[in-house]
């Protein structure tokens, strides 16, 4: 491995500072588990690696008033928390399957998220969660949506002076039912070959869908919403054929790859597979 | 430029001179000498190189030393007592036949480890959920999994 210096500040302060003072030459790291194997991969080779971890209260959760996840809180403390359990399952549930418990010991939130891989394992739950990431230079913050913060396999909207500092829960309304599912080669320490999250808000008397919230993952350049299935399904009720109907559309919202994970065409087909089941899991309707 | 970290290593405090760019797996074996923890993929996907950092599972290959700096670190070789008894997970290994080449070993009962520490009587799929991260290329999990389960009845 390049060899690097590593420098550990206190205050985000000092961390921006450090990031301005050295430029291109530095990366920051959290957890390391992409940063470690992508700098011995060489597909990055930074001078400084300035890591994040010396930074008191980026690893805190708050749930008093607007909802925060501190950029490096650990998917094993997401996985684990009771608050995120029940507020935000999906998410929950998304960090629960990432890599392996010694990953989730490690690999944070803010890391999935910065990683910017189209499979990121947290980002289809977020998306239909509607968050927001918090990202702060030494002139300003400022808040984007997730949609705004991917912008291509590796790439966010993250200036070089900048660092993201947490991430942002509005709350879904009442009677928001959902499921997040991650179809992979195998059950743990893989990407996912297509992930998939709906978020679904019924009305509790007639059962027609309100609102609909469907995110797709690993099938296009980012993560992303699949607002035109969305519309299908808001204002009606959730009957088998419309079901397929939704699965349908959602392919068409995608332009996935092939690569050693999986061919184009077999990620659109789970696309629509993926979607219809998360749709009828949400609502609880029986599986065919 | 070399960098001054302390941390704890099986109950012992340590302080080393390391290169800032070092994994811990390589100043626990190059530096220190300790050679039971295993490296084998070097990307955090198979768990040979699994230690407890602050009592939790990691993967020492990927780890820089840098962040061990205050903390606690089990190895495998902070497992048996002083007088070289063995732990009651590595017993259970031997017990149940749960090793083979034994490669994967310190990693699978490291796992193991934080595991019961946090959890003392997990179900069969908490078990394998724990050593989901951890590969055995001899494919012997059923005796792996049965030496956990065993190994929970005794601590």
């Amino acid at each position: 491995m390049k060899k690097f210096d590593y420098l550990k500040p206190h205050t985000l302060e000092e961390a921006l500072s450090l990031l301005s003072q050295y430029g291109d030459k530095a990366r920051l790291i959290a957890g390391g588990t992409d940063a470690i194997v992508m700098n011995k991969q060489k597909k990055i080779s930074p001078d400084v690696l300035i890591s994040l971890q010396g930074i008191q209260g980026l690893d805190q959760i708050e749930s008093n008033g607007t909802f925060k996840i501190g950029a490096l809180v650990t998917h094993r403390t997401i996985e684990q928390s009771e608050r995120i359990k029940k507020r935000f399952p999906l998410l929950a549930e998304a960090s629960s399957v990432l890599g392996s418990v010694q990953i989730r010991n490690v690999a944070t939130l803010g890391g999935n998220l910065c990683t910017a891989s189209p499979s990121a394992e947290t980002a289809p739950s977020l998306l239909v969660y509607e968050a927001e990431v918090l990202l702060v230079s030494r002139m300003e913050e400022r808040r984007l949506s997730l949609p705004s913060f991917f912008l291509g396999p590796g790439e966010t909207a993250l200036d070089k002076k900048e660092i993201l500092k947490e991430i942002i829960l509005p709350s879904p309304p009442p009677n928001s039912l959902g499921a997040y599912l991650k179809l992979g080669r195998r059950k743990s320490v893989d990407l996912s070959v297509v992930n998939v999250a709906v978020l679904l808000t019924l009305d509790p008397k007639t059962g027609i869908c309100e609102r609909a919230r469907i995110a797709l993952g690993a099938v296009a350049p980012t993560p992303l919403r699949a607002k035109e299935t969305e519309k299908i399904l808001e204002g009606n009720l959730l009957d088998e054929r419309l079901i397929i109907r939704a699965g349908d559309w959602a392919k068409q919202e995608c332009s996935p790859i092939t690569d050693i994970r999986g061919s184009a065409e077999y990620r659109r087909e789970m696309v629509a597979v993926l979607v219809a089941k998360a749709i009828k899991q949400s609502v609880k309707l029986p599986r065919k | 430029m070399k960098q001054t970290i302390h941390f704890k290593l099986n109950g012992e405090p340590v302080q080393i001179e390391a290169e800032p760019n070092l994994t811990l797996i390589q100043v626990l074996r190059e530096k220190l000498e300790l050679t039971g923890t295993k490296e084998g993929c070097g990307l955090g996907e198979c768990g040979a190189c699994t230690v407890l950092i602050n009592g939790k599972a990691v993967n020492s290959c990927i780890f820089p030393v840098m962040e061990t700096d205050g903390k606690n670190v089990i190895t495998i070789e902070g497992l048996a007592d002083v007088d070289g008894n063995l732990h009651p997970i590595q017993r259970s290994f031997v017990e149940n036949g749960a090793v083979q080449c034994g490669f994967c070993t310190p990693g699978m009962v490291l796992s193991a480890k934080a595991l019961l520490d946090e959890t003392p009587k997990p179900t069969e799929e908490e078990i394998r959920n724990a050593i989901a991260g951890n590969l055995c290329r001899c494919t012997g999990y059923l005796q792996i999994i049965q030496a956990i389960k065993e190994a929970s009845k005794k601590i």
